[in-house]
Protein backbone atom coordinates (compact mmCIF):
# COMPACT_ATOMS: atom_id res chain seq x y z
CA UNK A 1 0.00 0.00 0.00
CA UNK A 2 1.95 3.32 -1.04
CA UNK A 3 -0.70 5.72 0.91
CA UNK A 4 2.08 6.14 3.84
CA UNK A 5 1.11 5.41 7.76
CA UNK A 6 0.12 8.16 10.07
CA UNK A 7 2.66 7.50 11.99
CA UNK A 8 5.30 4.99 12.29
CA UNK A 9 5.88 3.07 16.30
CA UNK A 10 9.52 3.47 15.74
CA UNK A 11 11.96 5.70 13.27
CA UNK A 12 14.49 3.32 12.47
CA UNK A 13 17.68 5.28 11.11
CA UNK A 14 21.16 6.33 10.63
CA UNK A 15 22.96 8.92 11.94
CA UNK A 16 26.42 9.94 9.92
CA UNK A 17 29.15 11.66 11.08
CA UNK A 18 30.27 13.87 8.96
CA UNK A 19 33.38 15.12 11.15
CA UNK A 20 34.94 11.58 11.28
CA UNK A 21 34.17 10.02 8.22
CA UNK A 22 37.11 9.45 5.97
CA UNK A 23 35.85 8.05 2.43
CA UNK A 24 37.18 4.92 3.12
CA UNK A 25 34.41 3.39 1.20
CA UNK A 26 34.04 0.76 3.83
CA UNK A 27 30.77 0.93 4.67
CA UNK A 28 29.76 1.24 0.72
CA UNK A 29 31.73 -2.01 -0.06
CA UNK A 30 30.35 -3.82 3.19
CA UNK A 31 26.82 -2.89 2.22
CA UNK A 32 27.22 -4.14 -1.35
CA UNK A 33 28.57 -7.22 -0.14
CA UNK A 34 25.91 -7.96 2.39
CA UNK A 35 22.94 -6.97 -0.04
CA UNK A 36 24.07 -9.11 -2.42
CA UNK A 37 23.49 -11.80 -1.19
CA UNK A 38 20.79 -10.91 1.33
CA UNK A 39 17.37 -9.87 1.04
CA UNK A 40 15.63 -9.51 -2.44
CA UNK A 41 18.01 -10.95 -5.72
CA UNK A 42 21.74 -9.92 -6.09
CA UNK A 43 22.64 -6.67 -6.47
CA UNK A 44 23.73 -7.11 -9.64
CA UNK A 45 26.78 -5.34 -12.08
CA UNK A 46 27.08 -4.93 -15.17
CA UNK A 47 29.95 -5.69 -16.91
CA UNK A 48 32.03 -5.33 -13.71
CA UNK A 49 35.71 -5.88 -15.17
CA UNK A 50 34.96 -3.89 -18.15
CA UNK A 51 35.82 -0.40 -19.87
CA UNK A 52 32.22 0.38 -18.82
CA UNK A 53 31.58 -0.87 -15.36
CA UNK A 54 27.96 -0.23 -14.00
CA UNK A 55 25.68 -1.63 -11.19
CA UNK A 56 23.36 -0.97 -8.52
CA UNK A 57 24.87 0.31 -5.13
CA UNK A 58 22.67 1.46 -2.27
CA UNK A 59 25.27 3.96 -0.76
CA UNK A 60 27.57 5.99 -2.21
CA UNK A 61 30.54 8.50 -1.02
CA UNK A 62 30.68 11.54 -2.22
CA UNK A 63 33.98 13.78 -1.06
CA UNK A 64 33.45 17.77 -1.50
CA UNK A 65 35.29 20.57 -1.30
CA UNK A 66 33.48 22.95 1.32
CA UNK A 67 34.73 26.56 1.51
CA UNK A 68 37.93 28.42 0.55
CA UNK A 69 41.03 29.13 2.34
CA UNK A 70 41.74 28.83 5.74
CA UNK A 71 38.34 27.30 6.72
CA UNK A 72 37.70 25.10 3.13
CA UNK A 73 37.99 21.43 4.03
CA UNK A 74 37.70 18.15 2.52
CA UNK A 75 34.60 16.30 3.74
CA UNK A 76 33.37 12.95 3.08
CA UNK A 77 29.96 12.15 2.64
CA UNK A 78 28.12 8.96 2.65
CA UNK A 79 24.81 9.48 0.56
CA UNK A 80 21.68 6.75 1.01
CA UNK A 81 18.40 6.41 1.55
CA UNK A 82 16.92 8.61 4.39
CA UNK A 83 14.05 6.53 5.52
CA UNK A 84 11.79 9.63 5.34
CA UNK A 85 8.91 10.22 7.18
CA UNK A 86 6.43 11.40 4.10
CA UNK A 87 8.61 10.68 0.82
CA UNK A 88 6.85 10.90 -1.94
CA UNK A 89 8.96 8.11 -3.59
CA UNK A 90 6.22 5.78 -1.90
CA UNK A 91 2.98 7.88 -2.69
CA UNK A 92 4.05 7.93 -6.16
CA UNK A 93 4.50 4.13 -7.20
CA UNK A 94 1.40 2.59 -8.84
CA UNK A 95 1.97 -0.98 -7.90
CA UNK A 96 2.64 -0.91 -4.01
CA UNK A 97 5.68 -2.01 -4.28
CA UNK A 98 7.45 0.82 -2.49
CA UNK A 99 6.15 1.17 1.11
CA UNK A 100 7.41 2.55 4.59
CA UNK A 101 6.58 0.29 7.53
CA UNK A 102 4.52 1.03 10.31
CA UNK A 103 6.59 -0.62 12.91
CA UNK A 104 9.70 0.89 12.40
CA UNK A 105 9.39 3.46 9.83
CA UNK A 106 11.72 1.38 6.82
CA UNK A 107 11.09 2.07 3.44
CA UNK A 108 11.10 -1.00 1.53
CA UNK A 109 10.62 -2.01 -1.96
CA UNK A 110 8.83 -5.15 -2.74
CA UNK A 111 10.96 -6.86 -5.36
CA UNK A 112 8.08 -9.47 -6.28
CA UNK A 113 5.47 -6.78 -7.23
CA UNK A 114 8.06 -3.73 -8.54
CA UNK A 115 7.47 -3.36 -12.27
CA UNK A 116 10.28 -1.40 -12.40
CA UNK A 117 8.17 1.85 -14.19
CA UNK A 118 11.47 3.52 -12.25
CA UNK A 119 9.15 6.68 -10.80
CA UNK A 120 9.95 6.00 -7.47
CA UNK A 121 13.60 7.21 -8.39
CA UNK A 122 12.61 9.98 -9.95
CA UNK A 123 10.55 11.18 -6.89
CA UNK A 124 13.43 10.78 -4.65
CA UNK A 125 15.71 14.01 -4.29
CA UNK A 126 18.04 12.55 -2.97
CA UNK A 127 19.46 9.99 -5.69
CA UNK A 128 18.66 7.35 -3.13
CA UNK A 129 16.88 4.70 -5.85
CA UNK A 130 18.83 2.93 -8.28
CA UNK A 131 17.04 0.77 -10.61
CA UNK A 132 18.89 -3.11 -11.71
CA UNK A 133 18.80 -3.64 -14.99
CA UNK A 134 19.43 -7.21 -14.37
CA UNK A 135 16.48 -7.88 -12.54
CA UNK A 136 14.29 -5.25 -14.08
CA UNK A 137 13.62 -3.84 -9.85
CA UNK A 138 14.17 -1.06 -8.18
CA UNK A 139 16.89 -0.99 -5.41
CA UNK A 140 17.59 1.03 -2.15
CA UNK A 141 18.98 0.75 1.55
CA UNK A 142 16.65 -1.36 3.26
CA UNK A 143 18.27 -0.61 6.51
CA UNK A 144 19.55 -4.29 6.51
CA UNK A 145 15.79 -5.03 7.53
CA UNK A 146 17.27 -9.02 7.04
CA UNK A 147 20.60 -7.83 9.70
CA UNK A 148 18.57 -6.02 12.53
CA UNK A 149 16.07 -8.57 13.36
CA UNK A 150 17.97 -11.58 12.60
CA UNK A 151 18.14 -13.91 15.24
CA UNK A 152 20.99 -15.87 13.66
CA UNK A 153 23.69 -13.56 13.65
CA UNK A 154 24.94 -12.51 17.17
CA UNK A 155 23.73 -9.69 18.83
CA UNK A 156 26.50 -7.35 17.90
CA UNK A 157 25.73 -7.60 14.37
CA UNK A 158 22.03 -7.04 14.30
CA UNK A 159 22.81 -3.41 13.11
CA UNK A 160 23.15 -2.47 9.48
CA UNK A 161 26.13 -3.54 7.65
CA UNK A 162 27.62 -0.21 7.24
CA UNK A 163 27.93 0.69 10.03
CA UNK A 164 28.97 -2.63 11.13
CA UNK A 165 31.85 -1.95 9.01
CA UNK A 166 33.10 1.40 9.77
CA UNK A 167 36.13 1.82 11.32
CA UNK A 168 36.21 5.48 12.40
CA UNK A 169 32.59 5.33 13.69
CA UNK A 170 31.55 7.49 11.47
CA UNK A 171 27.70 5.14 11.13
CA UNK A 172 25.30 5.41 14.12
CA UNK A 173 22.03 2.61 13.85
CA UNK A 174 19.01 3.01 15.90
CA UNK A 175 15.87 4.40 16.80
CA UNK A 176 15.30 8.65 16.09
CA UNK A 177 12.25 8.66 17.09
CA UNK A 178 12.63 7.79 20.63
CA UNK A 179 14.38 10.95 22.08
CA UNK A 180 15.93 9.10 24.96
CA UNK A 181 18.24 6.52 22.52
CA UNK A 182 21.82 7.09 21.90
CA UNK A 183 21.32 8.68 18.23
CA UNK A 184 18.81 11.28 19.02
CA UNK A 185 20.63 12.42 21.99
CA UNK A 186 23.75 12.29 19.83
CA UNK A 187 21.83 14.29 17.10
CA UNK A 188 20.94 16.91 20.15
CA UNK A 189 24.71 17.10 21.17
CA UNK A 190 25.98 17.64 17.58
CA UNK A 191 23.44 19.85 15.80
CA UNK A 192 22.78 16.93 13.79
CA UNK A 193 20.57 18.27 10.80
CA UNK A 194 18.13 17.23 7.71
CA UNK A 195 18.98 17.04 4.04
CA UNK A 196 16.90 19.55 2.28
CA UNK A 197 14.65 19.94 4.69
CA UNK A 198 12.44 22.91 2.58
CA UNK A 199 11.07 19.81 0.57
CA UNK A 200 9.20 18.20 3.29
CA UNK A 201 9.94 14.40 2.94
CA UNK A 202 11.27 14.63 6.75
CA UNK A 203 14.41 12.32 6.45
CA UNK A 204 15.44 10.41 9.30
CA UNK A 205 18.46 9.60 8.97
CA UNK A 206 20.45 12.41 9.98
CA UNK A 207 23.53 14.25 9.51
CA UNK A 208 26.50 15.62 11.85
CA UNK A 209 28.32 18.54 10.59
CA UNK A 210 32.33 18.78 11.06
CA UNK A 211 33.51 20.41 14.03
CA UNK A 212 34.57 23.73 13.37
CA UNK A 213 38.76 23.29 13.05
CA UNK A 214 40.88 23.80 16.15
CA UNK A 215 44.24 23.92 14.88
CA UNK A 216 46.84 26.25 14.23
CA UNK A 217 45.10 27.67 10.49
CA UNK A 218 41.84 29.15 13.08
CA UNK A 219 43.51 29.97 15.98
CA UNK A 220 45.96 32.12 13.59
CA UNK A 221 44.22 33.30 10.96
CA UNK A 222 46.81 35.72 10.14
CA UNK A 223 50.28 34.16 10.02
CA UNK A 224 48.86 31.39 8.09
CA UNK A 225 48.50 31.16 4.47
CA UNK A 226 45.71 29.05 2.90
CA UNK A 227 48.04 27.15 0.73
CA UNK A 228 48.55 23.46 1.00
CA UNK A 229 51.77 22.26 3.49
CA UNK A 230 54.17 21.59 0.99
CA UNK A 231 57.67 20.30 2.10
CA UNK A 232 59.89 23.18 1.93
CA UNK A 233 63.70 22.77 1.34
CA UNK A 234 64.52 23.05 4.79
CA UNK A 235 61.66 21.71 6.56
CA UNK A 236 61.73 18.38 4.21
CA UNK A 237 64.29 16.86 6.24
CA UNK A 238 62.76 16.12 9.21
CA UNK A 239 60.87 13.01 9.30
CA UNK A 240 57.69 14.43 11.27
CA UNK A 241 57.47 16.61 8.09
CA UNK A 242 57.54 14.23 5.45
CA UNK A 243 55.08 11.75 7.46
CA UNK A 244 52.48 14.95 7.93
CA UNK A 245 52.91 15.65 4.32
CA UNK A 246 52.23 11.70 3.41
CA UNK A 247 49.14 11.88 5.23
CA UNK A 248 47.91 14.57 3.94
CA UNK A 249 48.18 13.70 1.05
CA UNK A 250 46.05 10.66 1.31
CA UNK A 251 43.52 11.67 3.27
CA UNK A 252 42.86 14.35 0.98
CA UNK A 253 42.62 12.26 -1.41
CA UNK B 1 16.14 13.48 -17.29
CA UNK B 2 16.77 11.05 -19.87
CA UNK B 3 14.46 11.26 -22.98
CA UNK B 4 13.09 7.46 -23.13
CA UNK B 5 11.76 6.84 -26.63
CA UNK B 6 9.17 4.51 -24.94
CA UNK B 7 7.77 7.56 -23.15
CA UNK B 8 7.98 9.99 -25.52
CA UNK B 9 5.73 7.38 -27.93
CA UNK B 10 3.64 6.78 -25.37
CA UNK B 11 2.50 10.34 -24.79
CA UNK B 12 2.41 11.69 -28.02
CA UNK B 13 0.46 8.60 -29.62
CA UNK B 14 -1.53 8.33 -26.80
CA UNK B 15 -2.07 11.58 -26.43
CA UNK B 16 -3.24 12.50 -30.16
CA UNK B 17 -5.77 8.92 -29.72
CA UNK B 18 -7.41 10.90 -26.85
CA UNK B 19 -7.72 13.83 -28.87
CA UNK B 20 -8.76 12.26 -31.86
CA UNK B 21 -11.57 10.31 -29.65
CA UNK B 22 -12.40 13.46 -27.63
CA UNK B 23 -13.13 15.02 -31.33
CA UNK B 24 -15.23 12.51 -33.19
CA UNK B 25 -17.24 11.76 -30.13
CA UNK B 26 -17.80 15.61 -29.52
CA UNK B 27 -18.87 15.72 -33.54
CA UNK B 28 -21.34 12.95 -33.71
CA UNK B 29 -22.12 13.96 -30.09
CA UNK B 30 -24.04 16.96 -31.96
CA UNK B 31 -24.51 15.19 -35.25
CA UNK B 32 -21.91 17.21 -37.03
CA UNK B 33 -20.79 14.15 -38.74
CA UNK B 34 -22.86 11.31 -39.94
CA UNK B 35 -22.79 7.55 -38.37
CA UNK B 36 -21.19 6.04 -41.11
CA UNK B 37 -19.90 2.86 -40.38
CA UNK B 38 -16.38 3.63 -42.40
CA UNK B 39 -15.81 7.09 -41.11
CA UNK B 40 -16.41 5.17 -37.26
CA UNK B 41 -13.85 2.43 -38.13
CA UNK B 42 -11.46 4.28 -39.10
CA UNK B 43 -11.58 6.94 -36.99
CA UNK B 44 -12.31 5.40 -33.85
CA UNK B 45 -10.21 2.76 -34.96
CA UNK B 46 -7.06 5.18 -35.45
CA UNK B 47 -8.20 6.49 -32.41
CA UNK B 48 -7.77 3.48 -30.05
CA UNK B 49 -5.40 1.83 -32.41
CA UNK B 50 -2.92 4.88 -31.23
CA UNK B 51 -4.24 5.17 -27.43
CA UNK B 52 -2.81 1.07 -27.20
CA UNK B 53 -0.03 1.55 -29.35
CA UNK B 54 1.16 4.15 -26.81
CA UNK B 55 0.01 2.18 -23.42
CA UNK B 56 2.14 -0.74 -24.97
CA UNK B 57 5.17 1.65 -25.96
CA UNK B 58 4.82 2.50 -22.08
CA UNK B 59 5.36 -0.72 -20.95
CA UNK B 60 8.18 -1.19 -23.26
CA UNK B 61 10.45 0.73 -20.73
CA UNK B 62 9.30 -1.62 -17.31
CA UNK B 63 11.80 -3.70 -15.83
CA UNK B 64 8.82 -6.27 -15.32
CA UNK B 65 5.71 -5.55 -18.26
CA UNK B 66 4.23 -9.01 -17.21
CA UNK B 67 3.54 -7.31 -13.94
CA UNK B 68 1.87 -4.19 -15.33
CA UNK B 69 -1.83 -4.72 -14.00
CA UNK B 70 -0.19 -4.44 -10.60
CA UNK B 71 -0.08 -1.07 -11.60
CA UNK B 72 -3.96 -0.86 -11.25
CA UNK B 73 -3.83 -0.82 -7.46
CA UNK B 74 -2.57 2.16 -6.27
CA UNK B 75 -5.08 5.00 -7.04
CA UNK B 76 -5.42 6.52 -3.63
CA UNK B 77 -1.94 7.69 -4.04
CA UNK B 78 -0.15 7.58 -7.08
CA UNK B 79 -1.03 9.30 -10.39
CA UNK B 80 0.60 6.91 -12.57
CA UNK B 81 -1.98 4.09 -10.94
CA UNK B 82 -4.83 6.79 -11.71
CA UNK B 83 -3.50 7.32 -15.19
CA UNK B 84 -3.76 3.45 -15.80
CA UNK B 85 -7.22 2.73 -14.51
CA UNK B 86 -8.98 6.24 -16.37
CA UNK B 87 -6.82 4.86 -19.40
CA UNK B 88 -8.83 1.23 -18.95
CA UNK B 89 -12.37 2.87 -17.74
CA UNK B 90 -12.36 4.76 -21.25
CA UNK B 91 -12.01 1.82 -23.19
CA UNK B 92 -15.75 0.95 -22.39
CA UNK B 93 -17.28 4.04 -24.07
CA UNK B 94 -15.08 4.08 -26.52
CA UNK B 95 -16.00 0.83 -27.16
CA UNK B 96 -19.52 1.40 -27.40
CA UNK B 97 -19.36 4.40 -29.27
CA UNK B 98 -17.27 2.16 -31.82
CA UNK B 99 -20.28 -0.35 -31.23
CA UNK B 100 -23.59 1.96 -32.18
CA UNK B 101 -21.25 3.75 -34.77
CA UNK B 102 -19.88 0.99 -36.67
CA UNK B 103 -22.13 -1.79 -36.22
CA UNK B 104 -25.47 -0.10 -36.23
CA UNK B 105 -24.61 2.99 -37.54
CA UNK B 106 -26.65 4.60 -35.14
CA UNK B 107 -26.95 8.44 -33.01
CA UNK B 108 -29.42 8.37 -30.86
CA UNK B 109 -29.87 9.00 -26.92
CA UNK B 110 -27.72 6.26 -25.67
CA UNK B 111 -24.97 7.19 -28.08
CA UNK B 112 -24.49 10.31 -27.21
CA UNK B 113 -24.42 9.54 -23.53
CA UNK B 114 -21.28 7.18 -24.17
CA UNK B 115 -19.40 9.59 -26.82
CA UNK B 116 -20.00 11.97 -23.63
CA UNK B 117 -18.17 9.38 -21.26
CA UNK B 118 -15.50 8.81 -23.70
CA UNK B 119 -14.98 12.61 -23.99
CA UNK B 120 -14.47 13.00 -19.86
CA UNK B 121 -12.31 9.45 -19.76
CA UNK B 122 -10.05 11.06 -22.53
CA UNK B 123 -9.99 14.39 -20.62
CA UNK B 124 -8.95 12.31 -17.15
CA UNK B 125 -6.31 10.36 -18.40
CA UNK B 126 -4.20 13.02 -20.36
CA UNK B 127 -4.69 15.28 -17.00
CA UNK B 128 -3.16 12.02 -15.06
CA UNK B 129 -0.37 11.92 -17.75
CA UNK B 130 0.26 15.66 -17.11
CA UNK B 131 -0.11 15.16 -13.50
CA UNK B 132 2.45 11.99 -13.21
CA UNK B 133 4.66 15.19 -14.23
CA UNK B 134 3.79 18.08 -11.98
CA UNK B 135 3.56 15.75 -8.82
CA UNK B 136 7.34 15.77 -8.84
CA UNK B 137 8.96 18.58 -7.07
CA UNK B 138 12.19 17.19 -7.69
CA UNK B 139 12.22 18.35 -11.28
CA UNK B 140 11.35 22.13 -11.48
CA UNK B 141 10.67 22.11 -15.24
CA UNK B 142 7.55 19.94 -14.22
CA UNK B 143 6.64 20.64 -10.86
CA UNK B 144 4.19 23.43 -12.68
CA UNK B 145 0.59 23.61 -12.59
CA UNK B 146 0.71 24.29 -16.93
CA UNK B 147 2.23 20.82 -16.80
CA UNK B 148 -0.93 19.02 -17.33
CA UNK B 149 -3.05 21.37 -19.48
CA UNK B 150 0.03 21.43 -21.85
CA UNK B 151 -0.60 17.77 -22.15
CA UNK B 152 -4.16 18.62 -22.56
CA UNK B 153 -3.79 21.36 -25.60
CA UNK B 154 -1.17 19.13 -26.69
CA UNK B 155 -3.82 16.22 -27.24
CA UNK B 156 -6.70 18.22 -28.85
CA UNK B 157 -3.76 19.76 -31.07
CA UNK B 158 -2.64 16.60 -32.33
CA UNK B 159 -5.77 15.09 -32.25
CA UNK B 160 -7.74 18.17 -33.98
CA UNK B 161 -4.92 17.92 -36.64
CA UNK B 162 -5.67 14.07 -37.15
CA UNK B 163 -9.40 14.66 -36.91
CA UNK B 164 -9.36 17.13 -39.87
CA UNK B 165 -7.68 15.04 -42.00
CA UNK B 166 -9.61 12.03 -41.46
CA UNK B 167 -12.76 14.21 -42.07
CA UNK B 168 -11.27 14.71 -45.46
CA UNK B 169 -10.53 11.69 -46.52
CA UNK B 170 -14.48 10.62 -46.17
CA UNK B 171 -15.51 13.85 -47.41
CA UNK B 172 -16.47 15.42 -44.51
CA UNK B 173 -13.57 17.90 -44.47
CA UNK B 174 -15.22 21.39 -43.91
CA UNK B 175 -14.64 24.83 -42.16
CA UNK B 176 -15.45 23.21 -39.03
CA UNK B 177 -13.26 20.36 -38.69
CA UNK B 178 -10.42 22.94 -40.01
CA UNK B 179 -11.63 25.54 -37.87
CA UNK B 180 -11.87 23.28 -34.76
CA UNK B 181 -7.80 21.88 -35.46
CA UNK B 182 -7.00 25.82 -36.27
CA UNK B 183 -8.32 27.10 -32.79
CA UNK B 184 -6.94 23.60 -30.48
CA UNK B 185 -3.42 24.54 -31.69
CA UNK B 186 -3.60 27.96 -31.54
CA UNK B 187 -4.55 27.08 -27.58
CA UNK B 188 -1.63 24.98 -27.82
CA UNK B 189 0.84 27.47 -28.59
CA UNK B 190 -0.30 29.49 -26.53
CA UNK B 191 -0.27 27.20 -23.50
CA UNK B 192 2.80 25.78 -24.40
CA UNK B 193 4.49 29.15 -25.12
CA UNK B 194 3.42 30.20 -21.18
CA UNK B 195 4.85 27.22 -20.06
CA UNK B 196 7.92 27.85 -21.66
CA UNK B 197 8.42 31.33 -20.20
CA UNK B 198 7.20 30.14 -16.54
CA UNK B 199 10.08 27.44 -16.57
CA UNK B 200 12.41 29.88 -18.05
CA UNK B 201 12.15 32.48 -14.88
CA UNK B 202 11.46 29.55 -12.29
CA UNK B 203 13.77 29.84 -9.70
CA UNK B 204 16.22 27.57 -9.16
CA UNK B 205 15.39 26.94 -5.41
CA UNK B 206 17.80 23.71 -4.36
CA UNK B 207 21.52 24.30 -4.56
CA UNK B 208 24.72 22.27 -3.38
CA UNK B 209 24.84 23.88 0.10
CA UNK B 210 21.48 23.13 1.05
CA UNK B 211 22.15 18.99 -0.59
CA UNK B 212 24.95 18.68 1.40
CA UNK B 213 23.96 20.99 4.59
CA UNK B 214 27.66 21.89 4.29
CA UNK B 215 27.08 25.67 3.16
CA UNK B 216 27.87 27.62 6.49
CA UNK B 217 31.78 26.25 5.23
CA UNK B 218 31.47 28.12 2.01
CA UNK B 219 31.13 27.08 -1.21
CA UNK B 220 30.47 22.88 -1.99
CA UNK B 221 32.32 21.82 -5.08
CA UNK B 222 32.34 18.07 -6.36
CA UNK B 223 36.02 16.68 -5.11
CA UNK B 224 36.06 13.03 -5.96
CA UNK B 225 33.10 11.35 -6.90
CA UNK B 226 31.84 8.04 -5.43
CA UNK B 227 32.47 5.89 -8.06
CA UNK B 228 34.42 5.98 -11.65
CA UNK B 229 31.44 5.52 -14.62
CA UNK B 230 28.43 6.85 -14.47
CA UNK B 231 25.83 5.26 -12.73
CA UNK B 232 22.02 4.91 -13.17
CA UNK B 233 21.34 8.12 -11.00
CA UNK B 234 23.61 9.86 -13.76
CA UNK B 235 22.46 8.88 -16.51
CA UNK B 236 18.49 9.04 -15.61
CA UNK B 237 18.65 12.36 -14.11
CA UNK B 238 21.61 13.86 -15.45
CA UNK B 239 20.86 14.15 -19.20
CA UNK B 240 21.48 17.44 -20.49
CA UNK B 241 20.72 19.54 -23.57
CA UNK B 242 22.77 22.35 -24.19
CA UNK B 243 21.44 25.20 -23.89
CA UNK B 244 22.10 26.38 -27.39
CA UNK B 245 20.64 23.26 -28.96
CA UNK B 246 17.43 23.17 -26.71
CA UNK B 247 16.95 27.14 -28.77
CA UNK B 248 17.17 25.41 -31.67
CA UNK B 249 14.73 22.23 -30.88
CA UNK B 250 12.35 25.16 -29.63
CA UNK B 251 12.21 26.70 -32.57
CA UNK B 252 12.20 23.78 -34.81
CA UNK B 253 9.06 22.13 -32.22
CA UNK B 254 6.97 25.38 -32.67
CA UNK B 255 7.75 25.91 -36.23
CA UNK B 256 6.39 21.82 -37.20
CA UNK B 257 4.08 21.18 -33.95
CA UNK B 258 2.77 24.51 -34.17
CA UNK B 259 3.56 27.42 -37.26
CA UNK B 260 3.23 25.24 -40.39
CA UNK B 261 -0.41 23.59 -39.17
CA UNK B 262 -1.60 26.83 -38.26
CA UNK B 263 -0.42 28.38 -41.83
CA UNK B 264 -1.86 25.03 -43.54
CA UNK B 265 -4.83 25.00 -41.71
CA UNK B 266 -5.84 28.50 -42.44
CA UNK B 267 -5.00 27.64 -46.30
CA UNK B 268 -7.52 25.00 -45.83
CA UNK B 269 -10.05 27.20 -44.66
CA UNK B 270 -10.08 29.58 -47.31
CA UNK B 271 -8.75 27.40 -50.10
CA UNK B 272 -12.38 26.73 -51.53
CA UNK B 273 -11.52 23.70 -53.43
CA UNK B 274 -11.81 20.39 -51.10
CA UNK B 275 -8.45 18.70 -52.66
CA UNK B 276 -6.18 21.81 -51.70
CA UNK B 277 -7.95 21.75 -47.79
CA UNK B 278 -7.41 18.22 -48.02
CA UNK B 279 -3.61 18.19 -48.93
CA UNK B 280 -3.54 21.28 -46.34
CA UNK B 281 -4.91 18.63 -44.21
CA UNK B 282 -2.26 16.22 -44.08
CA UNK B 283 0.85 18.48 -44.82
CA UNK B 284 -0.38 20.09 -41.48
CA UNK B 285 -0.52 16.68 -39.51
CA UNK B 286 2.42 15.51 -40.26
CA UNK B 287 4.28 18.52 -39.22
CA UNK B 288 2.42 18.29 -36.07
CA UNK B 289 3.27 14.83 -36.02
CA UNK B 290 7.36 16.22 -35.82
CA UNK B 291 6.73 19.00 -34.04
CA UNK B 292 4.86 17.45 -30.91
CA UNK B 293 7.81 14.67 -30.85
CA UNK B 294 10.42 17.25 -30.90
CA UNK B 295 8.16 19.04 -28.34
CA UNK B 296 8.25 15.89 -25.92
CA UNK B 297 11.62 15.46 -26.23
CA UNK B 298 12.40 18.88 -25.07
CA UNK B 299 10.14 18.46 -21.56
CA UNK B 300 12.42 15.16 -21.16
CA UNK B 301 15.54 16.86 -21.80
CA UNK B 302 14.96 19.88 -20.42
CA UNK B 303 13.87 18.40 -17.35
CA UNK B 304 16.76 19.01 -14.12
CA UNK B 305 16.78 16.84 -11.58
CA UNK B 306 18.11 18.03 -7.92
CA UNK B 307 19.63 14.91 -7.33
CA UNK B 308 22.69 15.91 -9.50
CA UNK B 309 23.12 18.73 -6.90
CA UNK B 310 25.12 15.87 -5.30
CA UNK B 311 26.93 15.11 -8.80
CA UNK B 312 28.61 18.65 -9.12
CA UNK B 313 25.15 20.70 -10.26
CA UNK B 314 25.23 24.07 -8.26
CA UNK B 315 21.63 24.68 -8.28
CA UNK B 316 18.24 23.19 -9.54
S1 LIG C 1 15.69 9.15 0.72
FE1 LIG C 1 14.62 8.99 -1.22
S2 LIG C 1 14.20 6.78 -1.45
FE2 LIG C 1 14.67 7.14 0.73
S3 LIG C 1 12.66 7.48 1.70
FE3 LIG C 1 13.51 9.51 1.20
S4 LIG C 1 12.62 9.96 -0.82
FE4 LIG C 1 12.38 7.75 -0.50
S1 LIG D 1 10.00 1.17 -9.90
FE1 LIG D 1 8.91 -0.33 -8.61
S2 LIG D 1 8.97 0.54 -6.55
FE2 LIG D 1 9.48 2.20 -7.97
S3 LIG D 1 7.53 3.24 -8.42
FE3 LIG D 1 7.80 1.67 -10.03
S4 LIG D 1 6.76 -0.14 -9.24
FE4 LIG D 1 7.04 1.22 -7.48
Amino acid sequence: MTTLPTSTKKKLGLVIDLDICVGCQACATSCKEWNTGGYSAPLSDIQPYGADPDGAWLNRIHTYEAGTGPEGRTVHFPRSCLHCEEPACVTVCPTGASYKREEDGIVLVNPDTCIGCKLCSWACPYGAREYDPAHGVMKKCTLCVDRIYNENLEEEDRIPACVRACPTGARHFGDLGDPNSDVSKLVAAREGYDLLPEFGYKPVNKYLPPRPRRDAYSQDKSTVAAAPIEPSDNEAGTMAAKLFTWADRMLSR
Amino acid sequence: MHPSYSVIIFTTASGAGYGLLVWLALFRMFGVIPAERWLGFLGLGTALGLITLGLLASTAHLGHPERAWRAFSQWRSSWLSREGIAAMATYVPAGLLGLGWVIFETGGFFLGLVALLAIIGSGITVWCTGMIYASLPTIRQWYQPLVPPVYLAMAMATGGLLYNALAHMFGHGSALSAGAALLAVIAALVIKGLYWRVIDSAPKKYTAEAATGLGHLGKVRPLDPPHTQPNFIMREMGFKVARKHAVKLRGLAIIFAFLIPLFALVLALFAGAPAVSGVAGIVALLSGAVGVIVERWLFFAEAEHVAMLYYGAEAA
